[in-house]
């Protein structure tokens, strides 16, 4: 299959950065789509030219390494699917595929298509986490009961895999679906309760000091995010915060 | 408590939006029953409706209920160009193609300007008939126990004769352009106002939901179908 492609070229965050056209031929169906931009980057590199960066790693769709807004949609065509995951006869021979980096004040682009997702760690940072005594005798996690129920939504959850679909597609750049899948899988545990309210409130400000804009409510992240992360949580999240700011001191 | 405090977070300006929101859902429904005696209004020739508006006027609880309303109205606004703002400034640099259609409604990708075209249409409406009630010169009607009060259904049927009014058409044009997009503006706003506040359950969200798309489409349409009926009676 033969292809043109509309690729962001940025040399670097300061610089301005523009669309280029690369055809590119003898493509098979079979090949993911990162195969393809390998196979581009490969005959860019043989013309003595600057590849494309790319952000990549397990190429098995759980990492949440792999990123790509693909005509005009985050992760490209299909639903549930990683940029890895998508394959090439997803497309029709012969089409044009825009390809552009996640789009966000709070993802600024370092090269390319390789943009900077460490707000996303330092959401995680101020509160995502469950604070263990490591005295010598932690409490064996399995020892406390949690309803079947409870551990099947908080592990829905937690297959978030943090790659910022949702944030690129979100016509506001907003974060919600991901820091509400973060606050929910712990909130929602029974291990998660003693810091609930400190944690959704710490998160949701790391949130807003990243830059990420307001939710409205569209439900774009949910369609486009590849793990199906409900609105559910972020529903979950509006009422926690809500309920931490009435009762907190 | 977090040092930014409910003020300055994005979900505490979100719960303004929805409260607000919500509260003009139910602001909208007592409008909408004082605007449904108009169908039959004419038959005393509005004495009823005219007792009615003055003591929306005056009543002192509906009052501070009419307050609540204009603040509710004015925060709506200026938290929505806050958060409009916001949002824009999240995301400087535009795709060079996208396609929003394939995962989120158009009401909800068009809020702000739905939300504009209501404006621009309350701010008339407001003068068409708020105004003239409060502060304008309107002709004054005797009821049957000699009070005197203000002919608002007067005004109102003058407003959408095309024999007194040669904007009448123009007006009720406008009018229904405002509702429809009022409808557009409530398909997305009431039911996300609850998805705001965190009221989201696997039982009764789809009854939400479905009061959300019922109410956006009968307010507006009862709205509408008041003021054709006032034109087409009288052209």
């Amino acid at each position: 299959m033969d292809f043109t492609l509309k690729i962001w070229r940025q040399d670097g965050p300061q610089d301005e950065g523009r669309m280029e056209t690369y055809p590119i031929s003898d493509i098979t169906g079979d090949m993911s789509f990162l195969e393809m931009m390998d196979v581009l980057n490969d005959k860019i590199i043989r013309d003595g030219q600057d590849p494309v960066a790319f952000d990549h790693d397990c190429r098995e769709g759980i990492c949440g390494m792999c990123s790509m807004f693909i005509n005009g949609e985050a992760h490209g065509p299909n639903r549930k699917t990683t940029t890895c995951q998508l394959h090439m006869r997803s497309f029709k021979d012969g089409d044009t595929i825009y390809i552009e980096p996640w789009r966000a004040a709070a993802f600024p682009v370092v090269k390319d298509l390789a943009v900077d997702r460490s707000a996303f760690d330092r959401i995680i940072q101020s509160g995502g986490y469950v604070s263990v005594n490591s005295s010598g005798n932690p409490l064996d996690a399995n020892a406390i009961p949690v309803p079947k129920d409870d551990a099947d939504e908080a592990f829905n959850a937690a297959t978030c895999i943090g790659c910022g679909a949702c944030v690129a597609t979100c016509k506001n750049a907003s974060a919600m679906l991901f820091v509400s899948a973060k606050v929910s899988q712990l909130a929602l545990l029974p291990q998660g309760q003693p810091e609930r309210m400190n944690r959704v409130q710490r998160m949701v400000d790391q949130m807003d000091k990243e830059g990420f804009g307001n939710c409205t409510n569209t439900g774009a992240c949910e369609v486009e995010c590849p793990k199906g992360i409900s609105l559910d949580n972020i529903a979950r999240m509006n009422r926690d915060y809500l309920k931490s700011q009435v009762t907190g001191e | 408590m977090a040092q930014t405090g409910i003020l300055k977070s994005s979900l505490a300006k979100k719960y303004a939006m929805a409260a607000t929101g919500l509260f003009l859902c139910l602001f909208l429904v007592g409008h909408l029953a004082g605007n449904l005696q108009l169908f039959t209004a004419g038959a005393d020739g509005g004495r009823q409706f005219n007792e009615y508006a003055k003591f929306m006027t005056t009543f002192p609880a509906v009052k501070i209920l009419s307050y609540l309303t204009y603040f509710a109205v004015l925060f709506h606004l200026a938290d929505g160009i806050v958060l409009s703002i916001q949002n824009r400034k999240a995301r400087p640099v535009r795709y060079a193609m996208e396609r929003p259609s394939t995962n989120a409604g158009w009401s909800s990708r068009n809020m702000m300007v739905l939300g504009t075209i209501v404006l621009v249409f309350l701010v008339t409406h407001m003068q068409n008939f708020w105004w003239q009630m409060h502060f304008g010169e309107i002709p004054m009607q005797k009821l049957d126990d000699g009070t005197m009060v203000k002919d608002l259904y007067s005004v109102v049927i003058a407003f959408f004769n095309p024999e007194l009014n040669s904007f009448a058409l123009l007006a009720l044009g406008l009018y229904l352009l405002g509702q429809f997009a009022l409808g557009f503006h409530l398909w997305h706003g009431f039911s996300s106002g609850f998805q705001s506040v965190g009221v989201r359950h696997p039982r009764y969200s789809a009854i939400i939901g479905l009061a959300g798309k019922a109410f956006s489409v009968v307010v507006p349409l009862l709205f509408s179908a008041i003021v054709v009926f006032m034109y087409f009676t009288q052209a």
